[in-house]
C-alpha cells in the first residue's frame, strides 16, 4: 500500500477501513485499465484519480456510476469515465459536507495558516518608510487624480489607479499629497488605506498559489511547498507593500488562474451554480488583470488557450451532441469574451466619468474629447468661427492621437535632408504650436475686418515663434523615405515659392470659408504638389522625440493628412461660442487606448538609464532601488530571495528533464504503477499549464521594444514557484527509485525539511532588504548585510 | 500507369524528360543573357565589396548574414579570375572584381551572376522532385515546377548577384532529402545519406541568411513528430537486436535510430555551421576596413593593421609604462582614452559649473595624445625600473598624460553630458582649489582567464578611482563643439556587472625610458616596435565574431523601396533594381501577379479546409481516408509550414524589409497550390472533374500570359514606351520610372 500512497503516514493513521476500500478498488480498477489501454498512449492520465475521492464510499461510487449510464453529459470517453465519476464523488463529498473528517479540518488550518503567514509578513512594517518610494510618485499622484477629479494620461489601464484612488478616499486621504519626487516625506497625509490596500491584495498571492497547486497537485506537500516560497520572499513582500500596480495586477491575474482551476473541477457537471460561479469569476479576474496593465493580456491568452483546449476536448466527446456543444461555447463566449469586455469598458466608462477637469494629459486627446474637460481652454470655447488672415492658430492633425503642427529653434542634423529648422507635431500644447496664416504676397493685412480664407486659397503659414515659413522641397523626410522633408524656412516671414500652400477643405468647393474646429483641412504644397502629412512615426533624439511631418506625394485622403484648426485668435473678429459635438464614448475609448499603446511603445530606454534585460531576471541578476542610496538613508531594496529565486530556476530545468523522461516513459509503454501514472498525470497537466503561464509571462518581454524591468518578472516568478512546488514534490515523492520504502521515505521527509529551512534561514538573512535597513552598505564588514552581495551586480 | 505496368522502361524515360525539359527550360529562362545589364544592379553593389574583399582576403564583418552565402559568391569572383587568366585578357580585367560600378567586362559578371542564377534555376526540379516525394501525381509535380518556373520575381532575383535563390535552394534540397529518407523503406540503411544531406542542407540554409534558421526549425520540429512516433512504435525495440516476431518492421532499434536522427539534424549542421566560420576566417586573414569593431587581441591576429603596430611590444604593463587605452566598447566607435590641451569651460550651456581642468575624452584615431605613462604613486620616476615591476590586479597607480603631463583626475564634479556621473579631467598641482584625486585601482576583469598580471591587449581592466570608487567609464555620448566632438569620459558609480562601456584594454604598449619630458616626447612620437606574438585560437575569434554579427545593429532606417511584410501578400510594393542610363529599359523585381494571386487563394482555401475536416474528424466524421488524410497533413506542414515560417518571422524584425524577403515563403505557396488542386479532383469535385481541369488549364495559360506581360520588366528587354509602361502599372502603388525624352 505504500507504494501507492502519497503521504503514506497521514493516510495510515487518518484513513479508514473505507479508505483501504476505496484504495483497492481504485488499484484494481487501475490495473484493469492498464491492461485494456496498454497501446493507448492518448489519454494516459485518465488513471488519474482525485485523492479525497478515495475516502468516499463504494455507495458514493456507486451513486455516480449509474448516472453515468443515463445522463449522457457526464459520460465521456471511456478513458474519461474515470475521472469524471471520481471526480464527481469528491466534489458531491466536498459540498454536503456531512461527516466531515479530520483531514478536512486539517487542510483548513493549513489554509488559515498560509494565510496569516501571508497577512503578517506582507503588513509587517507597512508604514515605513514614511516617504514615497520609487514609482508611488506616479501611481500614489494619479491616485490622488482621481480623488480630484483632474485628468491625465497614463500608458496603463485605469483600473489600478482607479482601486488606489478608492483605497485612499475611503481611509480619509484627501488627495492634496503631491507626489512630486521618491523621498518626499508624507507627513501628516494619510497614504496607509493606499498601501495597506496594495498589501492586502498581495498578501492574497501566496493562498491563491497554495489552492492553485492544491488543485492541481492534489497534494498538500506540493501546495506547502509553493506558498512557503512566496511567502518567504523577499521581493514578493516588498511589491506588495508599497502603492504599486504591481499587487493589483498579481491579485488578478493569480485571481483568475485560481477561477480557472476551480472552473475546470467543474467539468463533470456543466451549467450548476458553482460551474457558473467560477466561469463569471474567471472573467471577472480577466477584466480586473486587463484593467490593470495590458500584461493582462498573458493570462488572457493562458485562459484562452486553455479553453480552446477544453472545448476541443468537449467536440471530440461523441457523447455530448453538438447543441450542448454549442452551449459549452456560447457559455464561454459570454463568460470569458463578453462580460470582460464589458466590465473593462466599464472601468474606462467610469475613468471619463469621474475625470471631467482639465489636466495634464489634455493635449494627447482630439479637440473634441477637450471640449467636455471643466477648465480646458474648449471647454465651452468662444473664437471666431471661419478662419480668417492675420489669425494665430494651432493646427491639429486628425489621425487618432495626432499632434499639433509645432516647430521650434532647432535645425534638422546634418545629413537629414536639408539643414533646415525642424517641424515637427508635438502632443503636448506649447505656444511653439501657434503659427500665423498670411497671404501669399504679403505679411499683415492692416486695415478694416480680415479677410476670411476659403477653399483653395493659397496661404503662406509663418511659425510665430521663430518667424520661419511653413516649406517643404524636394528632400527627402528623416524616417519615411518616401516623402519630402518639412521645414521652417526664411526670417522674418520672408521666404520663397516652396513656402505656399494651397487650402483645401475635405468635401468643400471653391469659395466654401474654413470653419474652426469643424472643418477637415488639407494643405497641398504648391511647388510639389504634395500634401502635409504627419507619418505618427517618433523622430530620434535630435527631433527630440517628437512626431515627424512630412509632405506625402500620395494624395489620398487619409487622417494623417487631414488637419484641424483648434485655436483659434483674431482680435478683429467677433468671437462665437462653439459647441463642439460630443465625441462618441466608443470614439474617446479607441483614442485612449491608441494613445497608451503608442506611449507604451515610446518608452524608449533612455541611454543613462540603467536598463534590466529579460535574461537578467530568472537569475536573480539585479534589483530595483526602492528607497535610499547613501548610508544613512532608509534602503529599501527589491530583490527576490535568491535561495527561493535559485531553487525556481532549477526546478524548472528538473521539470523539463522529469517531464521528459515521464513522456518517453509513457509514449514507450514502460510499466509504471498507478501512482507513478498519477505523477506523469500531474508533471504533465498540471505542471504543463503552470509551465505554459511561466513562459507567457516571460517570453513575450524578449520581444518588447520599451524599457523593461525586474519587476516585470513578477507574475511570471508566481507561476515558476507553483511549478517548483509540483516539481520538488514529485521529486521527493520519486525517492524510492534510490532507496527501499522506509529509508526513501526519511529520505523525504528530510529533503522536505531542508527545503523549509534553507527558505526561512535565508528569509531570516535577507529580510532587510524588504523591511528596510540603515547603516553601511554591505560591502562594509560593519553593515548588517556583510558577506550578503552574493552578486557583484546587488546594489544594497 | 497503365503505360508504366506494360513499359516500366518508357515510364522513367518520359519522367526524365519532362524533369530535364523543366531543367532545360529552368537553365533557358535564368541564364539567359546573364551579363545584361553590364552594370551594378541594386544590392550587387553591398554583395560586390564582399567579393572583392574576399578577393583581396581582407577581413569583414556583414551582421547580415552568416559567411556561407558571401563564399558563394566569391567563388564566381574567383571562376572569374580564372576566366581572366585563361582567356589572358589583359591583367586590368582581372582587377575590375567589382572595384567600380560599371562591370568593364561581360566576363565578370557572368561568372559573378553564374551561382545565383544556376541555384534559382535548380530550384525547378527540386519543386518537381519535392511533389512527386509527397506522393503527388506528375501533373500536380509538373503544376508546381511551371508555377516556379514562370515566376517573373524569381526571376530577376536569381539572375543578379544575390543570395534569395541560394537561400531557397538550400530550403528546398534539405526538405527534399528529408522527406527521401522519411520514405525510404527503414531497413536501408542508405536512407541515412538522405537525412545526412538534409541536415547539411540545412546548415548551408543558415549560412546563407539567418532566416534558414525558421525552416530549419521547422524540418527539426517535423522531425521530432516522427522521432516522437518511432518511440512510441512498440514494435521497434530498445536497444536490444531485433526479436524475430518484430522484423517486419526494421532492423534497427529505437536508441540506434534516434541517436542517428540527433547526429544527422543537430550536430552535423552545428558543425557544418563553424565550418563555415572556419573557412571564412582562415580565407581573410588580412586586416581591413572591419577592424576596428573587434577586439584587439582579434585584430593582433590579423594580418598589417594592429598587428604591425603591436609585434613585438611587451606583453606586461609596468610602472613606467608608456601606453594607449582602447574602450572596449565598440559603440558608437571604437576610441582611446585621450586629453588634449584645453580645459572644460567653466560654464556650460545649461548653466552648471565645471572644475575648468584639462578635458579627458576618448578619441577614435590613432594620436599622440592617446598615449598615457602608468606611474607608481610612491616613485617620482616615470621610466621602467630594472627589472619592470609589473602591474596586478588591485594596485594602485596613477596615469600621467604622455604629451601634458597631468594627472587623470576625477571628483564629484558632475559630467559635462551626463550629469550624473563624475567629471574625469586633467589634474595638475597649479590649481590648488581643488584637491588632487588621481589614484585609481586596477581591476583585472577577465583575471581567471588570462592573469593577475596586466597584459598588453588581453586584459580587459577596469579602473576603479579610489576616492569614489566610481570607474572610469565611456559614455557615448559626443561632447559640443568646445570638446571637439570627441567622446565623453566619465567616473560611474553605477558599475553593474560586465558592461563593455566599463573596461580598457591596452593597445599600444612599450616601456618608457627617459625621464625629460622633452625625450620623452619624442619617444611618444615614435613607433613601437619590439617582439611579442599574441594568437587567439579559432574559438575564441569565432566566438567573438558571431557575437558581433548578433549584436552589431547598423543604423537601419527606412529605404524608399522598402516596404512592411502586410505588403507583401497582395505585392502592394515593387522595387526598381535598374534604369538604363539612358533609355526607358528597366529591370524591376515584380511577381507575377496571376501567380500571386492564385496563392493566396490556395492559402485560405487550405486553412478553412484544414479546419473544416478538422473539426468533422473530431466529431467522428472521416471525410477521408486516412492515407488521404495524412498527404493532406503533409502537404500542409511542408507548404504552409514553409510559407509560415519564412513569412511570420518578419513582423518581429525591426530591420529594413523588402519584398524580396517574402520569396521563400512564395516558392511553398507554389507547392501548395497545384497540390491543393489534385486533392480536390480526387476528393472533393468528383463530378466536374472535366471543369476543374479547364480551370486549371486556364489558370497555367493566365500565368504564362502574365509572365509573358511583364517579361520587359523582368529581363529589362525589350525596352518599352512611356504608354506600354504605363499600361503595365497593374496596381496605384508600384513605383515605375519613365524617362521623360
Amino acid at each position: 500500500m505504500t507504494l501507492l500512497d502519497g503521504e503514506p503516514t497521514k493516510e495510515y493513521q487518518e484513513g479508514s477501513g473505507v479508505a483501504r476500500l476505496g484504495y483497492s478498488f481504485n488499484f484494481l480498477m487501475a490495473k484493469g485499465e492498464c491492461t485494456t489501454q496498454w497501446s493507448k498512449t492518448e489519454d494516459t492520465c485518465s488513471t488519474l484519480r482525485n485523492r479525497k475521492a478515495f475516502l468516499s464510499s463504494e455507495k458514493q461510487q456507486q451513486d455516480s456510476q449509474p448516472k453515468d449510464g443515463d445522463n449522457s453529459q457526464t459520460a465521456g470517453h471511456s478513458s474519461k469515465d474515470g475521472t469524471q465519476s471520481s471526480n464527481g464523488t469528491s466534489a458531491q463529498w466536498t459540498d454536503r459536507g456531512t461527516d466531515p473528517p479530520r483531514k478536512e479540518t486539517h487542510s483548513s488550518v493549513l489554509l488559515l495558516l498560509v494565510t496569516v503567514l501571508s497577512f503578517s509578513t506582507r503588513l509587517y512594517k507597512i508604514m515605513e518608510p514614511a516617504h514615497v518610494c520609487w514609482d508611488e510618485t506616479h501611481f500614489g499622484k494619479m491616485g490622488s487624480y482621481y480623488i480630484n477629479r483632474t485628468f491625465f494620461f497614463d500608458v496603463h489601464p485605469p483600473l489600478g489607479k482607479m482601486l488606489i484612488g478608492l483605497a485612499g478616499y475611503v481611509t480619509g486621504y484627501d488627495g492634496t499629497f503631491p507626489f512630486i519626487k521618491p523621498g518626499d516625506k508624507y507627513e501628516h497625509h494619510n497614504y496607509w488605506g493606499m498601501r495597506g490596500f496594495c498589501a492586502v491584495l498581495g498578501s492574497f498571492l501566496p493562498v491563491f498559489a497554495y489552492l492553485i497547486v492544491l488543485e492541481l497537485s492534489q497534494s498538500r506537500t506540493a501546495a506547502l511547498i509553493t506558498a512557503t516560497l512566496l511567502i518567504f520572499d523577499t521581493g514578493c513582500i516588498t511589491i506588495s507593500q508599497y502603492i504599486l500596480l504591481d499587487p493589483i495586477l498579481m491579485f488578478f491575474i493569480m485571481g483568475a488562474v485560481l477561477s480557472m482551476v476551480k472552473f475546470k473541477q467543474q467539468t463533470h457537471r456543466p451549467f450548476s451554480a458553482p460551474w457558473w460561479l467560477w466561469l463569471v469569476l474567471t472573467g471577472v479576474n480577466l477584466a480586473g488583470a486587463l484593467g490593470v496593465k495590458f500584461v493582462g493580456l498573458f493570462v488572457i491568452l493562458l485562459v484562452g488557450l486553455n479553453t480552446a483546449w477544453d472545448l476541443w476536448g468537449l467536440l471530440g466527446n461523441l457523447h455530448l451532441s453538438l447543441v450542448d456543444i454549442a452551449k459549452h461555447f456560447l457559455a464561454r463566449v459570454v463568460g470569458l469574451i463578453l462580460l470582460p469586455l464589458f466590465l473593462y469598458v466599464t472601468i474606462f466608462a467610469i475613468h471619463f466619468v469621474v475625470l471631467n477637469k482639465s489636466g495634464p494629459g489634455d493635449g494627447f486627446f482630439s479637440s473634441a474629447f477637450q471640449s467636455r474637460l471643466i477648465g480646458n481652454n474648449l471647454h465651452n470655447a468662444s473664437m471666431p468661427e471661419y478662419l480668417a488672415y492675420g489669425s494665430t492658430i494651432t493646427v491639429k492633425n486628425l489621425r487618432i492621437a495626432g499632434g499639433y503642427l509645432h516647430s521650434h529653434w532647432h535645425l534638422y542634423p546634418e545629413g537629414v535632408g536639408a539643414k533646415q529648422q525642424q517641424v515637427t507635431a508635438y502632443l503636448h500644447k506649447d505656444y511653439n504650436n501657434l503659427w500665423l496664416v498670411h497671404r501669399q504676397d504679403e505679411n499683415n493685412t492692416q486695415s478694416g475686418a480680415p479677410d476670411l480664407v476659403r477653399h483653395g486659397d493659397i496661404i503662406r503659414l509663418e511659425h510665430k515663434e521663430t518667424t520661419r515659413n511653413l516649406h517643404s522641397h524636394l528632400h527627402e523626410a528623416p524616417l519615411t523615405k518616401k516623402h519630402f522633408q518639412v521645414t521652417g524656412y526664411g526670417i522674418n516671414a520672408t521666404g520663397d515659392a516652396n513656402d505656399l500652400w494651397q487650402v483645401e477643405v475635405c468635401g468643400g468647393r471653391k469659395g466654401d470659408l474654413v470653419k474652426v474646429l469643424r472643418s477637415k483641412v488639407r494643405f497641398l504644397h504648391r511647388a510639389t504638389g504634395c500634401v502635409l502629412y504627419s507619418s505618427g512615426k517618433t523622430l530620434p533624439k535630435w527631433g527630440w522625440e517628437q512626431v515627424e511631418v512630412t509632405c506625402s506625394p500620395y494624395l489620398k485622403e487619409t487622417p494623417s493628412s487631414q488637419w484641424s484648426i483648434e485655436d483659434h485668435i483674431n482680435p478683429k473678429l467677433p468671437n462665437i461660442s462653439l459647441s463642439l459635438l460630443k465625441p462618441h464614448f466608443l470614439e474617446i475609448l479607441l483614442e485612449s487606448h491608441i494613445v497608451m499603446i503608442r506611449g507604451n511603445s515610446g518608452l524608449k530606454p533612455k541611454d543613462n538609464e540603467m536598463n534590466s534585460k529579460p535574461w537578467h531576471w530568472p537569475i536573480n541578476y539585479q534589483g530595483l532601488r526602492f528607497s535610499g542610496v547613501n548610508e544613512t538613508e532608509y534602503r529599501v531594496y527589491l530583490l527576490g530571495n535568491p535561495v527561493v529565486w535559485w531553487i525556481n530556476l532549477a526546478s524548472l530545468g528538473l521539470y523539463v528533464i522529469m517531464v521528459a523522461v515521464a513522456s518517453v516513459a509513457l509514449q514507450r509503454g514502460v510499466p509504471l504503477d498507478q501512482r507513478r501514472r498519477e505523477h506523469c498525470c500531474v508533471l504533465r497537466r498540471g505542471g504543463g499549464l503552470l509551465l505554459l503561464g511561466w513562459l507567457l509571462h516571460y517570453a513575450p518581454f524578449y520581444t518588447m521594444g520599451r524599457i523593461l524591468y525586474y519587476h516585470h518578472y513578477f507574475p511570471a516568478m508566481l507561476f515558476s514557484s507553483m511549478l517548483t512546488g509540483i516539481t520538488l514534490h514529485i521529486l521527493l515523492q520519486s525517492t524510492d527509485f534510490l532507496l527501499r520504502p522506509p529509508y526513501s521515505y526519511w529520505l523525504q521527509k528530510v529533503g522536505q525539511m531542508l527545503l523549509l529551512f534553507s527558505v526561512l534561514y535565508s528569509f531570516y538573512l535577507f529580510h532587510p532588504l524588504s523591511y528596510g535597513m540603515r547603516g553601511p552598505l554591505a560591502h562594509e564588514p560593519a553593515s548588517a548585510m556583510a558577506g550578503l552581495r552574493w552578486m557583484d551586480s546587488w546594489e544594497f | 500507369a497503365m503505360l508504366g505496368l506494360q513499359l516500366p522502361l518508357l515510364v522513367t524515360v518520359q519522367i526524365n524528360m519532362e524533369l530535364l525539359l523543366l531543367t532545360l527550360l529552368a537553365f533557358w529562362t535564368r541564364l539567359s543573357q546573364l551579363s545584361y545589364p553590364n552594370a551594378v544592379v541594386f544590392d550587387e553593389v553591398y554583395y560586390g565589396q564582399f567579393v572583392s574583399l574576399y578577393m583581396k582576403r581582407v577581413f569583414f564583418i556583414d551582421e547580415s548574414g552568416p559567411p556561407l552565402g558571401h563564399m558563394i559568391l566569391a567563388v564566381g569572383g574567383y571562376v572569374c579570375v580564372c576566366l581572366c587568366v585563361c582567356v589572358c585578357v589583359c591583367v586590368c580585367v582581372c582587377v575590375c572584381v567589382c572595384s567600380c560600378a560599371e562591370y568593364p567586362s561581360g566576363v565578370c559578371v557572368w561568372s559573378l551572376r553564374l551561382l545565383p542564377a544556376v541555384c534559382g534555376s535548380l530550384c525547378v526540379p527540386l519543386v518537381y522532385l519535392l511533389i512527386l516525394e509527397l506522393r503527388l501525381t506528375h501533373c500536380t509535380a509538373l503544376g508546381a515546377a511551371l508555377l516556379l518556373l514562370l515566376e517573373n520575381s524569381l526571376i530577376v532575383q536569381s539572375r543578379f548577384m544575390l543570395l534569395e535563390s541560394v537561400l531557397i535552394f538550400f530550403q528546398l534540397l534539405s526538405f527534399l532529402c528529408y522527406l527521401r529518407f522519411h520514405n525510404a523503406p527503414h531497413s536501408s540503411w542508405s536512407r541515412y545519406c538522405w537525412l545526412l544531406l538534409s541536415g547539411a542542407s540545412c546548415a548551408a540554409a543558415v549560412g546563407v541568411k539567418y532566416m534558414g534558421v525558421f525552416s530549419y526549425l521547422l524540418l527539426l520540429g517535423v522531425a521530432c513528430l516522427h522521432t516522437w512516433q518511432l518511440i512510441g512504435d512498440r514494435a521497434v525495440s530498445h536497444v536490444s537486436p531485433a526479436s524475430p516476431h518484430a522484423s517486419s518492421v526494421t532492423s534497427s532499434h529505437v536508441c540506434v535510430q534516434c541517436v542517428c536522427r540527433c547526429v544527422c539534424l543537430l550536430l552535423v549542421p552545428l558543425l557544418l555551421y563553424v565550418f563555415w566560420f572556419y573557412v571564412h576566417l582562415s580565407v581573410l586573414y588580412r586586416s581591413g576596413p572591419h577592424d576596428q569593431l573587434m577586439s584587439s587581441a582579434f585584430q593582433a591576429s590579423l594580418e598589417g593593421g594592429l598587428s604591425r603596430i603591436t609585434q613585438g611590444q611587451p606583453l606586461e604593463v609596468a610602472f613606467g609604462s608608456q601606453v594607449t587605452l582602447r574602450s572596449s566598447a565598440s559603440q558608437p566607435v571604437p576610441c582611446w582614452l585621450h586629453s588634449h590641451k584645453a580645459n572644460y569651460p567653466i560654464r556650460y550651456d545649461n548653466g552648471r559649473g565645471s572644475s575648468h581642468q584639462q578635458q579627458v575624452t576618448c578619441y577614435p584615431f590613432k594620436d599622440v595624445n592617446n598615449w598615457w605613462i602608468i606611474k607608481d604613486p610612491g616613485r617620482q620616476e616615470l621610466v621602467v625600473s630594472t627589472p619592470p615591476h609589473p602591474v596586478r590586479h588591485g594596485d594602485i597607480i596613477q596615469l600621467v598624460h604622455g604629451m601634458t603631463s597631468r594627472f587623470l583626475n576625477s571628483h564629484d564634479v558632475a559630467a559635462p553630458m551626463s550629469p550624473h556621473a563624475q567629471e574625469v579631467s586633467g589634474y595638475i598641482d597649479f590649481n590648488v582649489s581643488m584637491p588632487a584625486q588621481n589614484l585609481w585601482r586596477v581591476e583585472i576583469f577577465n583575471r581567471e582567464a588570462e592573469s593577475e598580471v596586466w597584459k598588453t591587449i588581453l586584459s580587459e581592466v577596469r579602473l576603479v578611482h579610489v576616492n569614489t570608487s566610481a570607474v572610469l567609464k565611456l559614455s557615448g555620448v559626443s561632447l559640443p563643439d568646445w570638446g571637439f566632438r570627441q567622446l565623453e569620459v566619465v567616473a560611474d558609480k553605477l558599475n553593474k556587472g560586465h558592461q563593455s562601456s566599463l573596461s580598457w584594454t591596452v593597445e599600444e604598449h612599450r616601456y618608457g625610458t627617459s625621464q625629460e619630458q622633452k625625450e620623452r616626447e619624442a619617444e611618444l612620437h615614435s613607433p613601437t616596435h619590439i617582439d611579442v606574438d599574441s594568437n587567439i585560437s579559432f574559438w575564441a575569434k569565432f566566438l567573438e565574431l558571431q557575437w558581433k554579427m548578433l549584436t552589431v545593429k547598423q543604423e537601419e532606417s527606412e529605404h524608399k523601396y522598402s516596404s512592411s511584410p502586410l505588403e507583401w501578400i497582395t505585392m502592394e510594393t515593387n522595387i526598381a533594381y535598374w534604369l538604363h542610363p539612358s533609355t526607358n529599359a528597366q529591370i524591376h523585381l515584380i511577381g507575377n501577379p496571376v501567380s500571386w494571386g492564385v496563392a493566396n487563394l490556395s492559402l485560405s482555401a487550405y486553412q478553412l479546409l484544414a479546419l473544416v475536416y478538422l473539426l468533422r474528424r473530431r466529431r467522428g466524421i472521416k471525410d477521408l481516408p486516412d492515407d488521404a488524410w495524412s498527404q493532406f497533413v503533409a502537404v500542409g506542414w511542408l507548404c504552409v509550414g514553409g510559407w509560415a515560417v519564412n513569412f511570420l518571422p518578419f513582423f518581429l524584425m525591426e530591420k529594413t524589409l523588402f519584398l524580396y524577403h517574402y520569396l521563400p515563403a512564395l516558392c511553398f505557396l507554389f507547392l501548395l497550390t497545384p497540390a491543393l488542386l489534385e486533392h480536390t479532383h480526387s476528393h472533393l469535385c468528383l463530378a466536374h472533374r472535366r471543369a476543374l481541369c479547364v480551370c486549371a488549364l486556364a489558370a497555367a495559360a493566365s500565368v504564362f500570359l502574365s509572365y509573358r506581360t511583364f517579361c520587359p520588366l523582368t529581363y529589362g528587354r525589350p525596352e518599352l514606351s512611356a504608354n506600354q509602361l504605363q499600361d503595365l502599372r497593374w496596381r496605384e502603388s508600384w513605383d515605375i520610372l519613365y524617362r521623360r525624352r
